[in-house]
Protein backbone atom coordinates (compact mmCIF):
# COMPACT_ATOMS: atom_id res chain seq x y z
CA UNK A 1 0.00 0.00 0.00
CA UNK A 2 2.53 2.77 1.18
CA UNK A 3 5.21 1.10 -1.68
CA UNK A 4 2.29 1.67 -4.62
CA UNK A 5 1.83 5.03 -3.00
CA UNK A 6 5.45 6.25 -4.08
CA UNK A 7 5.37 4.41 -7.23
CA UNK A 8 2.55 6.61 -8.32
CA UNK A 9 4.45 9.22 -7.02
CA UNK A 10 7.41 8.63 -8.35
CA UNK A 11 5.69 8.22 -11.57
CA UNK A 12 4.01 11.78 -11.26
CA UNK A 13 7.36 13.20 -10.29
CA UNK A 14 8.81 11.27 -13.56
CA UNK A 15 7.01 12.32 -15.93
CA UNK A 16 6.63 16.22 -14.68
CA UNK A 17 10.75 16.13 -15.10
CA UNK A 18 10.31 14.81 -18.57
CA UNK A 19 7.31 17.57 -19.28
CA UNK A 20 9.47 20.47 -17.92
CA UNK A 21 12.82 19.24 -19.71
CA UNK A 22 10.67 19.15 -23.06
CA UNK A 23 9.04 22.02 -22.80
CA UNK A 24 12.85 23.67 -21.78
CA UNK A 25 14.10 22.21 -25.21
CA UNK A 26 11.36 23.44 -27.01
CA UNK A 27 11.54 26.70 -25.68
CA UNK A 28 15.26 27.11 -26.02
CA UNK A 29 14.77 25.58 -29.71
CA UNK A 30 11.84 28.75 -30.49
CA UNK A 31 15.15 31.43 -28.65
CA UNK A 32 17.43 29.90 -30.97
CA UNK A 33 15.52 30.78 -34.32
CA UNK A 34 15.82 34.21 -33.33
CA UNK A 35 19.59 34.78 -34.31
CA UNK A 36 19.58 32.15 -37.04
CA UNK A 37 18.19 33.09 -40.61
CA UNK A 38 16.16 32.73 -42.45
CA UNK A 39 13.68 35.26 -40.67
CA UNK A 40 9.57 35.08 -41.21
CA UNK A 41 9.24 38.77 -40.56
CA UNK A 42 5.52 38.62 -42.65
CA UNK A 43 4.59 36.09 -39.59
CA UNK A 44 6.04 37.89 -37.31
CA UNK A 45 4.20 41.23 -37.58
CA UNK A 46 0.96 39.19 -38.32
CA UNK A 47 1.48 37.36 -34.66
CA UNK A 48 2.36 41.25 -33.57
CA UNK A 49 -1.51 42.54 -34.90
CA UNK A 50 -2.73 39.50 -33.62
CA UNK A 51 -1.49 39.54 -30.36
CA UNK A 52 -1.64 43.18 -29.85
CA UNK A 53 -3.72 44.55 -31.72
CA UNK A 54 -7.11 42.86 -31.94
CA UNK A 55 -6.28 42.13 -27.92
CA UNK A 56 -6.61 45.94 -27.39
CA UNK A 57 -10.57 46.00 -26.94
CA UNK A 58 -10.68 43.00 -24.13
CA UNK A 59 -7.30 44.57 -22.16
CA UNK A 60 -8.93 48.01 -22.40
CA UNK A 61 -12.22 47.35 -20.89
CA UNK A 62 -10.55 44.99 -18.42
CA UNK A 63 -7.99 47.78 -17.47
CA UNK A 64 -10.54 50.73 -16.91
CA UNK A 65 -13.03 48.35 -15.14
CA UNK A 66 -10.52 47.36 -12.72
CA UNK A 67 -9.41 51.04 -12.19
CA UNK A 68 -12.62 51.95 -11.54
CA UNK A 69 -13.57 49.35 -9.05
CA UNK A 70 -10.18 50.18 -7.48
CA UNK A 71 -10.68 53.58 -6.93
CA UNK A 72 -14.40 52.78 -5.44
CA UNK A 73 -13.42 50.06 -2.94
CA UNK A 74 -9.90 51.77 -1.64
CA UNK A 75 -12.49 54.99 -0.97
CA UNK A 76 -14.46 52.70 1.17
CA UNK A 77 -11.88 51.31 3.68
CA UNK A 78 -9.82 54.58 3.64
CA UNK A 79 -12.32 57.22 4.27
CA UNK A 80 -12.19 54.88 7.55
CA UNK A 81 -9.44 56.59 8.69
CA UNK A 82 -9.41 59.56 6.65
CA UNK A 83 -6.80 58.81 4.32
CA UNK A 84 -9.05 59.43 1.31
CA UNK A 85 -5.59 60.88 -0.59
CA UNK A 86 -3.81 57.96 -1.06
CA UNK A 87 -6.47 56.39 -3.61
CA UNK A 88 -4.48 58.23 -6.36
CA UNK A 89 -1.30 56.13 -5.26
CA UNK A 90 -3.01 52.67 -4.14
CA UNK A 91 -4.56 53.15 -7.91
CA UNK A 92 -1.33 53.93 -9.84
CA UNK A 93 0.72 51.61 -8.26
CA UNK A 94 -1.80 48.79 -8.29
CA UNK A 95 -2.51 48.70 -11.74
CA UNK A 96 1.08 49.62 -12.86
CA UNK A 97 2.90 46.94 -10.67
CA UNK A 98 0.01 44.05 -10.53
CA UNK A 99 -3.13 44.48 -11.93
CA UNK A 100 -2.51 46.10 -15.29
CA UNK A 101 0.52 42.81 -16.42
CA UNK A 102 -1.56 40.51 -14.76
CA UNK A 103 -4.96 41.02 -15.81
CA UNK A 104 -3.52 41.71 -19.05
CA UNK A 105 -1.93 38.67 -19.23
CA UNK A 106 -4.54 36.57 -17.97
CA UNK A 107 -7.12 38.19 -20.79
CA UNK A 108 -4.18 37.86 -23.45
CA UNK A 109 -3.86 34.03 -22.29
CA UNK A 110 -7.66 33.11 -22.71
CA UNK A 111 -8.27 34.84 -25.81
CA UNK A 112 -4.39 34.47 -27.54
CA UNK A 113 -2.70 31.67 -26.16
CA UNK A 114 -6.07 29.71 -27.15
CA UNK A 115 -5.89 30.67 -30.57
CA UNK A 116 -2.22 29.83 -30.57
CA UNK A 117 -3.11 26.19 -29.17
CA UNK A 118 -6.03 25.34 -31.83
CA UNK A 119 -4.21 26.54 -34.93
CA UNK A 120 -1.13 24.94 -34.33
CA UNK A 121 -2.93 21.67 -32.79
CA UNK A 122 -5.20 21.73 -36.03
CA UNK A 123 -2.25 22.22 -38.32
CA UNK A 124 -0.27 19.20 -36.59
CA UNK A 125 -3.66 16.87 -37.02
CA UNK A 126 -3.85 17.73 -40.69
CA UNK A 127 -0.26 17.36 -41.65
CA UNK A 128 0.13 20.97 -42.05
CA UNK A 129 3.08 20.78 -39.79
CA UNK A 130 4.32 18.06 -42.05
CA UNK A 131 3.71 19.63 -44.39
CA UNK A 132 6.10 23.06 -43.88
CA UNK A 133 8.66 19.88 -43.42
CA UNK A 134 8.68 18.49 -46.76
CA UNK A 135 8.59 22.27 -48.50
CA UNK A 136 12.07 22.98 -46.99
CA UNK A 137 10.55 25.11 -43.80
CA UNK A 138 11.59 24.41 -40.21
CA UNK A 139 8.29 24.42 -38.73
CA UNK A 140 9.85 25.62 -35.56
CA UNK A 141 11.25 28.78 -37.14
CA UNK A 142 7.99 29.39 -38.75
CA UNK A 143 5.35 29.23 -36.66
CA UNK A 144 6.58 29.19 -32.99
CA UNK A 145 9.71 32.08 -32.90
CA UNK A 146 7.81 34.97 -34.70
CA UNK A 147 5.09 33.84 -32.09
CA UNK A 148 7.36 33.86 -29.02
CA UNK A 149 8.97 37.03 -30.44
CA UNK A 150 5.66 38.53 -31.00
CA UNK A 151 3.98 38.32 -27.58
CA UNK A 152 7.03 39.40 -25.57
CA UNK A 153 6.78 42.66 -27.34
CA UNK A 154 3.47 42.81 -27.52
CA UNK A 155 1.88 42.26 -24.54
CA UNK A 156 4.19 45.42 -22.50
CA UNK A 157 2.95 47.89 -25.18
CA UNK A 158 -0.85 46.92 -24.12
CA UNK A 159 -0.14 47.19 -20.55
CA UNK A 160 0.79 50.55 -21.54
CA UNK A 161 -1.95 50.91 -22.55
CA UNK A 162 -3.55 49.39 -19.93
CA UNK A 163 -1.80 51.58 -17.54
CA UNK A 164 -3.34 54.83 -18.52
CA UNK A 165 -6.63 53.10 -19.05
CA UNK A 166 -6.59 51.69 -15.44
CA UNK A 167 -5.51 54.74 -14.01
CA UNK A 168 -8.12 56.53 -16.27
CA UNK A 169 -10.53 54.91 -14.40
CA UNK A 170 -9.59 55.71 -11.98
CA UNK A 171 -9.32 59.22 -12.26
CA UNK A 172 -12.73 59.52 -13.76
CA UNK A 173 -14.56 57.26 -10.32
CA UNK A 174 -12.56 59.58 -8.08
CA UNK A 175 -13.20 62.95 -9.77
CA UNK A 176 -17.01 62.28 -11.30
CA UNK A 177 -18.16 60.15 -8.35
CA UNK A 178 -16.04 60.59 -5.15
CA UNK A 179 -15.73 64.39 -5.69
CA UNK A 180 -12.28 64.49 -6.10
CA UNK A 181 -10.37 67.64 -7.24
CA UNK A 182 -8.98 66.09 -10.83
CA UNK A 183 -6.04 68.53 -10.63
CA UNK A 184 -5.28 67.00 -6.80
CA UNK A 185 -5.85 63.50 -8.23
CA UNK A 186 -3.52 63.91 -11.20
CA UNK A 187 -0.98 65.42 -9.35
CA UNK A 188 -1.09 62.72 -6.22
CA UNK A 189 -1.00 60.42 -8.97
CA UNK A 190 2.41 61.72 -10.71
CA UNK A 191 3.85 62.56 -7.61
CA UNK A 192 3.82 58.89 -6.51
CA UNK A 193 4.80 56.81 -8.99
CA UNK A 194 8.38 56.09 -9.58
CA UNK A 195 10.60 54.55 -13.50
CA UNK A 196 10.70 51.45 -11.60
CA UNK A 197 7.08 50.93 -10.83
CA UNK A 198 6.44 51.09 -14.48
CA UNK A 199 9.15 49.29 -15.65
CA UNK A 200 8.81 46.22 -13.44
CA UNK A 201 4.96 46.10 -15.00
CA UNK A 202 6.38 46.00 -18.32
CA UNK A 203 9.40 43.47 -17.47
CA UNK A 204 6.83 41.59 -16.25
CA UNK A 205 4.44 41.80 -19.34
CA UNK A 206 6.96 40.84 -21.50
CA UNK A 207 7.66 37.48 -18.91
CA UNK A 208 3.72 36.87 -19.33
CA UNK A 209 3.66 37.52 -23.18
CA UNK A 210 6.74 34.75 -23.49
CA UNK A 211 4.98 32.39 -21.25
CA UNK A 212 1.41 32.58 -23.20
CA UNK A 213 2.74 31.91 -26.42
CA UNK A 214 5.14 29.12 -25.35
CA UNK A 215 2.09 27.66 -23.58
CA UNK A 216 0.12 28.03 -26.87
CA UNK A 217 2.66 26.75 -28.71
CA UNK A 218 4.07 23.94 -27.04
CA UNK A 219 0.54 22.18 -26.37
CA UNK A 220 -0.84 22.88 -30.29
CA UNK A 221 2.30 21.66 -31.62
CA UNK A 222 2.62 18.87 -29.65
CA UNK A 223 -1.02 17.62 -29.77
CA UNK A 224 -2.93 14.47 -30.67
CA UNK A 225 -5.10 12.71 -32.01
CA UNK A 226 -8.05 14.66 -33.92
CA UNK A 227 -10.45 17.15 -32.89
CA UNK A 228 -10.18 15.99 -28.68
CA UNK A 229 -6.41 16.26 -28.65
CA UNK A 230 -6.43 19.91 -30.18
CA UNK A 231 -9.54 20.80 -27.48
CA UNK A 232 -7.50 19.29 -24.78
CA UNK A 233 -4.29 21.01 -25.54
CA UNK A 234 -6.45 24.51 -25.99
CA UNK A 235 -7.48 23.84 -22.79
CA UNK A 236 -3.98 22.70 -21.50
CA UNK A 237 -2.15 26.05 -23.00
CA UNK A 238 -4.90 28.30 -21.05
CA UNK A 239 -4.12 26.59 -17.71
CA UNK A 240 -0.55 26.52 -17.56
CA UNK A 241 0.12 30.02 -19.01
CA UNK A 242 -2.89 31.16 -16.54
CA UNK A 243 -0.73 29.62 -13.78
CA UNK A 244 2.70 30.32 -14.68
CA UNK A 245 1.78 34.07 -14.63
CA UNK A 246 0.20 34.04 -11.20
CA UNK A 247 3.70 31.82 -10.22
CA UNK A 248 6.36 34.23 -11.97
CA UNK A 249 4.35 37.05 -10.94
CA UNK A 250 5.40 36.08 -7.72
CA UNK A 251 9.23 35.55 -8.10
CA UNK A 252 9.35 38.42 -10.14
CA UNK A 253 7.72 40.37 -7.61
CA UNK A 254 10.02 39.14 -5.09
CA UNK A 255 12.86 40.14 -7.59
CA UNK A 256 11.59 43.35 -8.18
CA UNK A 257 10.56 45.05 -4.47
CA UNK A 258 11.58 42.54 -2.06
CA UNK A 259 14.00 44.18 0.74
CA UNK B 1 17.42 -2.41 -61.62
CA UNK B 2 20.70 -4.90 -60.93
CA UNK B 3 24.16 -3.59 -61.04
CA UNK B 4 22.50 0.13 -61.09
CA UNK B 5 22.49 1.93 -57.66
CA UNK B 6 19.00 2.66 -56.68
CA UNK B 7 17.49 6.10 -56.16
CA UNK B 8 15.70 5.01 -52.94
CA UNK B 9 17.08 1.90 -51.59
CA UNK B 10 16.09 0.81 -47.81
CA UNK B 11 17.55 -1.72 -45.62
CA UNK B 12 16.10 -3.19 -42.43
CA UNK B 13 13.96 -0.22 -41.42
CA UNK B 14 12.11 -1.06 -38.37
CA UNK B 15 9.98 1.41 -36.43
CA UNK B 16 8.27 1.07 -33.38
CA UNK B 17 4.94 2.85 -31.56
CA UNK B 18 5.19 1.97 -27.92
CA UNK B 19 4.79 -1.94 -27.84
CA UNK B 20 3.83 -1.87 -31.37
CA UNK B 21 6.17 -3.17 -34.05
CA UNK B 22 4.91 -1.01 -37.35
CA UNK B 23 7.76 -1.08 -39.57
CA UNK B 24 9.85 -4.49 -39.02
CA UNK B 25 12.85 -4.99 -41.22
CA UNK B 26 11.71 -2.83 -44.75
CA UNK B 27 14.14 -3.60 -47.62
CA UNK B 28 13.08 -1.97 -50.95
CA UNK B 29 14.82 -1.02 -53.75
CA UNK B 30 13.14 1.53 -55.80
CA UNK B 31 14.44 2.49 -59.91
CA UNK B 32 14.93 6.22 -61.16
CA UNK B 33 12.19 6.22 -62.98
CA UNK B 34 9.66 4.20 -61.37
CA UNK B 35 5.99 5.00 -60.16
CA UNK B 36 5.90 2.42 -57.30
CA UNK B 37 2.64 1.92 -55.24
CA UNK B 38 2.59 0.86 -51.62
CA UNK B 39 -0.38 -1.01 -51.06
CA UNK B 40 -1.26 -2.75 -47.38
CA UNK B 41 -4.42 -2.61 -44.89
CA UNK B 42 -4.95 0.26 -42.97
CA UNK B 43 -2.33 0.51 -39.96
CA UNK B 44 -0.28 -1.61 -41.91
CA UNK B 45 2.44 1.13 -41.80
CA UNK B 46 2.37 2.56 -45.28
CA UNK B 47 2.25 6.40 -43.86
CA UNK B 48 5.00 5.55 -41.67
CA UNK B 49 7.23 3.98 -44.04
CA UNK B 50 6.59 7.35 -46.67
CA UNK B 51 7.18 9.74 -43.28
CA UNK B 52 10.78 7.69 -42.94
CA UNK B 53 11.90 8.13 -46.14
CA UNK B 54 11.00 12.20 -45.38
CA UNK B 55 12.32 12.64 -42.56
CA UNK B 56 9.02 13.52 -40.44
CA UNK B 57 9.82 10.30 -38.05
CA UNK B 58 13.00 8.96 -37.31
CA UNK B 59 13.33 5.11 -37.45
CA UNK B 60 14.60 3.06 -34.93
CA UNK B 61 16.89 0.92 -36.95
CA UNK B 62 17.55 0.56 -40.65
CA UNK B 63 19.50 2.59 -43.41
CA UNK B 64 17.40 5.02 -45.92
CA UNK B 65 19.61 5.57 -48.98
CA UNK B 66 18.95 8.59 -52.03
CA UNK B 67 20.85 8.20 -54.67
CA UNK B 68 23.56 5.92 -52.20
CA UNK B 69 23.47 8.68 -49.91
CA UNK B 70 22.39 7.53 -45.90
CA UNK B 71 20.51 9.99 -45.13
CA UNK B 72 21.10 8.93 -40.90
CA UNK B 73 24.63 10.31 -41.48
CA UNK B 74 23.53 13.72 -42.56
CA UNK B 75 23.91 17.04 -41.30
CA UNK B 76 21.17 19.80 -41.29
CA UNK B 77 21.92 21.21 -45.02
CA UNK B 78 22.79 17.79 -46.36
CA UNK B 79 19.35 16.60 -45.30
CA UNK B 80 17.92 19.81 -46.70
CA UNK B 81 19.60 19.42 -49.96
CA UNK B 82 18.16 15.82 -50.20
CA UNK B 83 14.64 16.91 -48.83
CA UNK B 84 14.61 19.75 -51.48
CA UNK B 85 14.29 17.06 -54.41
CA UNK B 86 11.19 15.66 -53.04
CA UNK B 87 7.46 16.19 -53.05
CA UNK B 88 4.33 15.53 -51.25
CA UNK B 89 0.85 15.06 -51.80
CA UNK B 90 -0.72 14.52 -48.63
CA UNK B 91 -3.86 12.27 -47.98
CA UNK B 92 -6.33 15.14 -46.90
CA UNK B 93 -3.93 17.84 -48.79
CA UNK B 94 -2.77 19.28 -45.95
CA UNK B 95 -2.87 22.78 -47.62
CA UNK B 96 -2.13 26.04 -44.74
CA UNK B 97 -5.84 27.41 -44.23
CA UNK B 98 -4.53 30.84 -43.29
CA UNK B 99 -2.59 31.37 -46.59
CA UNK B 100 -4.12 31.75 -50.74
CA UNK B 101 -4.36 29.25 -52.85
CA UNK B 102 -1.11 30.39 -55.02
CA UNK B 103 0.78 31.05 -51.62
CA UNK B 104 0.02 27.54 -51.07
CA UNK B 105 1.84 26.20 -54.40
CA UNK B 106 4.66 29.06 -54.31
CA UNK B 107 5.31 28.28 -50.54
CA UNK B 108 8.06 25.43 -51.99
CA UNK B 109 9.24 28.57 -54.34
CA UNK B 110 9.73 31.35 -52.10
CA UNK B 111 11.47 29.06 -49.62
CA UNK B 112 13.30 27.28 -51.73
CA UNK B 113 14.59 30.06 -53.89
CA UNK B 114 15.17 33.93 -54.03
CA UNK B 115 12.23 35.00 -55.85
CA UNK B 116 9.66 37.95 -55.65
CA UNK B 117 5.92 37.26 -55.03
CA UNK B 118 5.16 38.69 -57.53
CA UNK B 119 6.79 35.89 -59.65
CA UNK B 120 5.80 33.01 -57.36
CA UNK B 121 2.29 34.34 -57.93
CA UNK B 122 3.07 33.73 -61.52
CA UNK B 123 5.27 30.80 -61.51
CA UNK B 124 1.89 29.26 -58.90
CA UNK B 125 -0.41 30.23 -61.35
CA UNK B 126 1.43 28.43 -63.84
CA UNK B 127 1.53 25.22 -62.02
CA UNK B 128 -2.43 25.41 -61.57
CA UNK B 129 -2.97 25.42 -64.84
CA UNK B 130 -0.72 22.10 -65.05
CA UNK B 131 -3.49 20.98 -62.87
CA UNK B 132 -6.35 22.11 -64.79
CA UNK B 133 -7.26 24.98 -62.21
CA UNK B 134 -7.79 28.16 -64.07
CA UNK B 135 -6.06 31.83 -62.41
CA UNK B 136 -9.48 32.90 -60.41
CA UNK B 137 -8.71 29.89 -57.94
CA UNK B 138 -5.10 31.23 -57.07
CA UNK B 139 -6.77 33.83 -54.54
CA UNK B 140 -8.82 32.03 -52.59
CA UNK B 141 -8.49 30.09 -49.40
CA UNK B 142 -8.68 26.49 -48.94
CA UNK B 143 -11.32 26.70 -47.40
CA UNK B 144 -13.23 27.37 -50.54
CA UNK B 145 -12.20 24.95 -52.46
CA UNK B 146 -14.24 21.62 -53.01
CA UNK B 147 -11.88 18.18 -51.44
CA UNK B 148 -11.05 16.74 -55.36
CA UNK B 149 -9.94 21.16 -55.82
CA UNK B 150 -8.27 21.17 -53.12
CA UNK B 151 -6.20 17.79 -53.92
CA UNK B 152 -5.26 19.65 -57.42
CA UNK B 153 -4.11 22.56 -55.41
CA UNK B 154 -2.10 19.65 -53.09
CA UNK B 155 -0.46 18.42 -56.07
CA UNK B 156 0.01 21.85 -57.72
CA UNK B 157 2.52 22.65 -54.78
CA UNK B 158 4.18 19.19 -54.57
CA UNK B 159 5.19 19.64 -58.60
CA UNK B 160 5.80 23.56 -57.75
CA UNK B 161 9.44 23.31 -57.49
CA UNK B 162 9.78 20.62 -59.91
CA UNK B 163 11.02 17.18 -57.28
CA UNK B 164 12.86 14.65 -58.76
CA UNK B 165 11.28 12.75 -56.27
CA UNK B 166 7.62 12.77 -55.66
CA UNK B 167 5.22 11.04 -52.83
CA UNK B 168 1.33 10.52 -52.83
CA UNK B 169 -0.62 9.89 -49.83
CA UNK B 170 -3.48 8.31 -50.53
CA UNK B 171 -4.71 10.48 -53.58
CA UNK B 172 -7.57 9.36 -54.02
CA UNK B 173 -9.09 8.83 -50.23
CA UNK B 174 -12.26 10.67 -49.71
CA UNK B 175 -12.96 11.82 -53.70
CA UNK B 176 -15.41 10.12 -55.86
CA UNK B 177 -14.53 7.58 -58.50
CA UNK B 178 -14.45 10.22 -61.57
CA UNK B 179 -12.49 12.51 -59.46
CA UNK B 180 -10.14 9.62 -58.18
CA UNK B 181 -9.53 9.10 -61.82
CA UNK B 182 -9.28 12.77 -62.79
CA UNK B 183 -6.68 13.11 -60.01
CA UNK B 184 -4.85 9.78 -61.24
CA UNK B 185 -4.63 10.96 -64.43
CA UNK B 186 -3.37 14.35 -63.45
CA UNK B 187 -0.46 12.06 -61.23
CA UNK B 188 0.35 10.06 -63.89
CA UNK B 189 0.55 13.35 -66.74
CA UNK B 190 3.23 14.91 -63.84
CA UNK B 191 4.93 12.64 -63.00
CA UNK B 192 6.04 11.95 -66.93
CA UNK B 193 6.12 15.69 -67.44
CA UNK B 194 8.57 15.99 -64.47
CA UNK B 195 10.36 12.38 -65.31
CA UNK B 196 10.25 12.14 -61.72
CA UNK B 197 10.71 8.87 -59.71
CA UNK B 198 7.14 8.67 -57.73
CA UNK B 199 5.65 6.82 -54.14
CA UNK B 200 2.22 6.35 -53.79
CA UNK B 201 0.61 4.57 -51.01
CA UNK B 202 -3.14 3.82 -51.67
CA UNK B 203 -5.97 0.75 -50.65
CA UNK B 204 -7.58 2.04 -54.22
CA UNK B 205 -6.97 -0.67 -56.41
CA UNK B 206 -8.17 0.80 -59.61
CA UNK B 207 -5.80 3.92 -58.33
CA UNK B 208 -3.04 1.66 -58.12
CA UNK B 209 -3.31 -0.07 -61.37
CA UNK B 210 -3.24 3.67 -63.00
CA UNK B 211 -0.94 5.72 -60.83
CA UNK B 212 1.83 2.76 -60.96
CA UNK B 213 4.11 0.88 -63.51
CA UNK B 214 5.43 -1.74 -60.16
CA UNK B 215 3.81 -2.38 -56.84
CA UNK B 216 4.29 -3.64 -53.51
CA UNK B 217 2.29 -5.14 -50.42
CA UNK B 218 3.68 -4.04 -47.28
CA UNK B 219 2.47 -6.78 -43.85
CA UNK B 220 3.02 -7.00 -40.50
CA UNK B 221 5.63 -4.35 -41.26
CA UNK B 222 7.47 -6.29 -43.92
CA UNK B 223 7.56 -6.23 -47.93
CA UNK B 224 5.70 -9.41 -48.71
CA UNK B 225 5.39 -8.85 -52.00
CA UNK B 226 6.69 -6.73 -55.13
CA UNK B 227 6.10 -6.82 -58.96
CA UNK B 228 4.90 -5.54 -61.86
CA UNK B 229 1.58 -2.75 -61.33
CA UNK B 230 -0.28 -5.16 -63.67
CA UNK B 231 -0.12 -8.29 -61.92
CA UNK B 232 -1.43 -7.19 -58.70
CA UNK B 233 -5.23 -8.59 -59.29
CA UNK B 234 -3.49 -12.33 -59.59
CA UNK B 235 -0.17 -12.31 -58.33
CA UNK B 236 -0.06 -15.35 -57.12
CA UNK B 237 0.86 -14.16 -54.11
CA UNK B 238 -2.22 -15.46 -50.87
CA UNK B 239 -1.90 -12.07 -48.75
CA UNK B 240 -1.71 -9.78 -52.25
CA UNK B 241 -4.68 -11.92 -53.27
CA UNK B 242 -6.68 -11.75 -50.17
CA UNK B 243 -5.91 -7.65 -49.93
CA UNK B 244 -6.64 -6.79 -53.68
CA UNK B 245 -10.08 -8.78 -53.83
CA UNK B 246 -11.21 -7.65 -50.57
CA UNK B 247 -11.88 -11.27 -49.49
CA UNK B 248 -12.90 -11.39 -45.64
CA UNK B 249 -10.93 -15.30 -45.27
CA UNK B 250 -8.07 -15.67 -45.82
CA UNK B 251 -4.19 -15.36 -44.14
CA UNK B 252 -4.50 -11.69 -43.29
CA UNK B 253 -6.19 -11.39 -39.93
CA UNK B 254 -7.80 -7.60 -39.41
CA UNK B 255 -7.33 -6.40 -36.09
CA UNK B 256 -10.59 -5.99 -34.50
CA UNK B 257 -9.23 -5.43 -31.07
CA UNK B 258 -6.60 -4.06 -29.39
Amino acid sequence: MVFDAIAALGRVVIAACGWTGRLALFALDGISHLVRPPFYGRMFVRALVEIGYFSLPVVALTAVFTGMVLALQSYTGFSRFSAESAIANLVVLSVTRELGPVLAGLMVAGRVGAAMAAELGTMRVTDQIDALSTLSTNPMKYLVTPRLLAAAIALPLLVVVADIIGVMGGFIIATAKLGFNPYVYLHNTIAFIETMDVVSGLVKAAVFGFLIALMGCFHGYNSRGGAEGVGAATTAAVVAASVLILAFDYGLTEMFFSR
Amino acid sequence: MSGAVPLIRLRGLRKAFGSKQVLDGIDLDIATGTSLVIIGGSGSGKSVLIKCILGLIVPDEGVIEIDGINLAGLSGQAREKIRARFGMLFQNAALFDSLAVWENVAFGLLARHQITRKEARAAAVDVLAQVGLGPEIAALYPAELSGGMQKRVGLARAIAARPDILFFDEPTTGLDPIMGAVIDGLIVDCVKRLGSTAVAITHDMASARRIGDRAAMIYGGRIVWQGPAGDLMASGNPLVDQFTHGRREGPIQMELRR
